[in-house]
């Protein structure tokens, strides 16, 4: 059963001269509690994408359906990390993750007592009352995916979350991330430039192509591998065959985008 | 194992730094009065003219004690806050309006241009008809020659915040209002901090000038009156007591600033 579905999207983007085609006829659906990954080259609309699915962006041509309602009459929470932490130099960290549970008049004690919890869970409980400018990038991270976390979405995006992280807090996180997808049965997706990240996480993967972005290809990750923590799933012999497949379609994207884009200019 | 060796050298520096640049400021102005004294005294300067400091002193000192100087301040001062307040409050509350009417603000765009461009104290002979030759013009000279700038400066400082800080907020259903409250005023405080110090100038030389206008009392009338009976004592001392209350406005600005904005 499709859960969200985007149904022949696309998007333009207009300045005064001219404008890009970001996004071209882009239809698939994601499943209800399923995670779903986006790959590809920078600049294929992957943001874009994700802008569209979360209603901050309005598609040009196409629909989004959630639910089998359109975007504006759902109100199924969409939680949206974008792709720079974006946290308010103003607040403290926790003020800053709290800040959703504000807008939307929810504040508890309870729910800071969560923020406070989870935020241990991410290390990040020393630095609480601290403002983002004394924390690391990584730290900034972390911050960021508990305050899209806190306010527990339906749908959660979110737009390379670990790309700032080093190898042993990226898994860590992973783990945390896809537990708490599967304790809450939440449906994700993720933007990521990581083959292995895509293939650990994901039920499936969708890899884009640019000029403009499209669905080039899809993967349904192996079952023996969807249940695994991302840890041991890189360790899996099948994680090794996708990860080769995916590696060598988006190689042959390149050489054939390459020339293009080189006659064009 | 050096850490708090170093630090307590660190320190001991920026101490040291702080007490240089105190001693420069303090001799300069030292040096500033003496040679204003000298000058004076050895006719290098007309003493007519530029008085010394030795008499503005004396002729403060006298209008102190006589009690007559005490109300020209009051009156000068309050106009002065008074016009600066009103001038920044409303330069950020029509900011804020243009920010929300994003088409209204399109519209406006030149008016506001042309507006800032004039002089605004040749408006003064205009206020005074309209509101009467009293405290009232004086206060909307102060205003007026405040409020458009503020406007200005206040409502770029709004366009500017990263759209991305909004987006954040609106992923979470936030309404304009709460992405005015959260995200675009803090964001700005920064730039609305510093049109307030330099309204302070503003507000100052639009309540002398609307005084010199109309009044029969204040820190403007003051210098006026010394003017049209050569009493250059009389300007001199004003201008010293003006120069005193603007740098403890100024100063007051930034302690302001320093209990909004964390550094
Ligand atoms: N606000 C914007 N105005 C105009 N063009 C834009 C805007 N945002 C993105 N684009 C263009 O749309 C295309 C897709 O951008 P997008 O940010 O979605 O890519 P991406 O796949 O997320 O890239 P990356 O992996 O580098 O983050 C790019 O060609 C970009 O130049
Ligand atoms: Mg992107």
């Amino acid at each position: 059963m499709s859960y969200l579905t985007l149904d022949r999207v696309s998007h333009y983007y207009f300045s005064k001269k001219q404008y890009t085609e970001a996004l071209h006829n882009i239809s698939f659906f994601v499943r209800k509690n399923e995670f779903v990954s986006l790959l590809g080259p920078s600049g294929c609309g992957k943001s874009t994408l994700l802008s569209l699915i979360s209603g901050m962006l309005q598609p040009a041509e196409g629909e989004i359906l959630i639910n089998g309602e359109k975007m504006e009459i759902s109100d199924i929470e969409i939680g949206y990390m974008l792709q720079q932490d974006y946290l308010f130099p103003w607040k403290t960290i926790i003020d800053n993750v709290l800040i959703g549970p504000k807008i939307r008049k929810r504040q508890t004690g309870e729910l800071k007592q969560k923020a406070i919890s989870l935020l241990k869970e991410v290390g990040l409980e020393n630095v609480a009352e601290k403002y983002p400018s004394e924390l690391s990038g990584g730290m900034r991270q972390r911050a960021a995916l508990i305050r899209t976390l806190i306010t527990e979405p339906e749908i959660l995006l979110l737009d390379e979350p670990f790309s700032a992280l080093d190898f042993q807090t990226k898994l860590k996180l992973e783990v945390l991330v896809s537990d708490l997808l599967k304790a809450y049965q939440k449906t994700a997706v993720l933007v990521t430039h990581d083959i292995g990240e895509a293939i650990s996480m994901s039920d499936r993967i969708i890899l884009m192509s640019s000029h403009p972005g499209r669905v080039a290809k899809m993967y349904e990750v192996p079952v023996e591998l969807r249940d695994e923590s991302p840890f041991l799933v890189r360790k899996h012999p099948k994680y090794g065959r996708l990860f080769d497949k995916i590696w060598a379609d988006l190689n042959q994207q390149n050489q054939t985008v390459n020339p293009l884009e080189e006659n064009e200019s | 194992m050096n850490g708090p060796k170093l630090f307590a050298a660190y320190q001991q520096k920026l101490r040291r730094e702080a007490k240089i640049v105190l001693t420069w400021q303090l001799s300069i102005l030292v040096l500033f009065f003496a040679f204003w004294e000298v000058a004076s005294r050895l006719y290098w300067i007309d003493p007519l003219l530029f008085s010394s400091p030795s008499r503005v002193f004396i002729s403060i000192w006298d209008r102190l004690v006589q009690g007559s100087l005490l109300g020209h301040i009051q009156v000068t001062l309050l106009e002065t806050i008074l016009g600066f307040l009103i001038g920044t409050i409303a330069g950020i509350v029509i900011a804020s309006m243009l920010w929300s009417f994003h088409r209204f603000a399109k519209v406006m765009d030149p008016y506001l241009v042309v507006f800032n461009a004039m002089p605004k104290v040749a408006l003064g002979p205009i206020l005074i008809v309209a509101l009467g030759p009293g405290y009232l013009s004086i206060i909307a000279m102060g205003f007026i020659i405040s409020v458009i700038v503020t406007t200005l400066v206040v409502f770029a400082a709004f366009h500017e915040v990263d759209q991305n800080y909004l987006k954040v907020l609106r992923s979470f259903e936030a309404t304009k209002w709460q992405c005015f409250k959260e995200a675009v005023f803090p964001a700005s405080l920064p730039a609305i901090i510093s049109t307030l110090k330099v309204n302070v100038g503003l507000s100052w030389v639009g309540v002398i000038v609307g005084e010199y206008l109309v009044s029969k009392q204040g820190l403007g009338y003051l210098i006026i009156y010394g003017f049209q009976v050569f009493d250059f004592t009389l300007v001199m001392s004003s201008l010293v007591i003006i120069a005193i209350l603007a740098a403890i406005m100024y100063k007051t600005v930034e302690k302001i600033e320093q209990m909004l904005i964390r550094k």
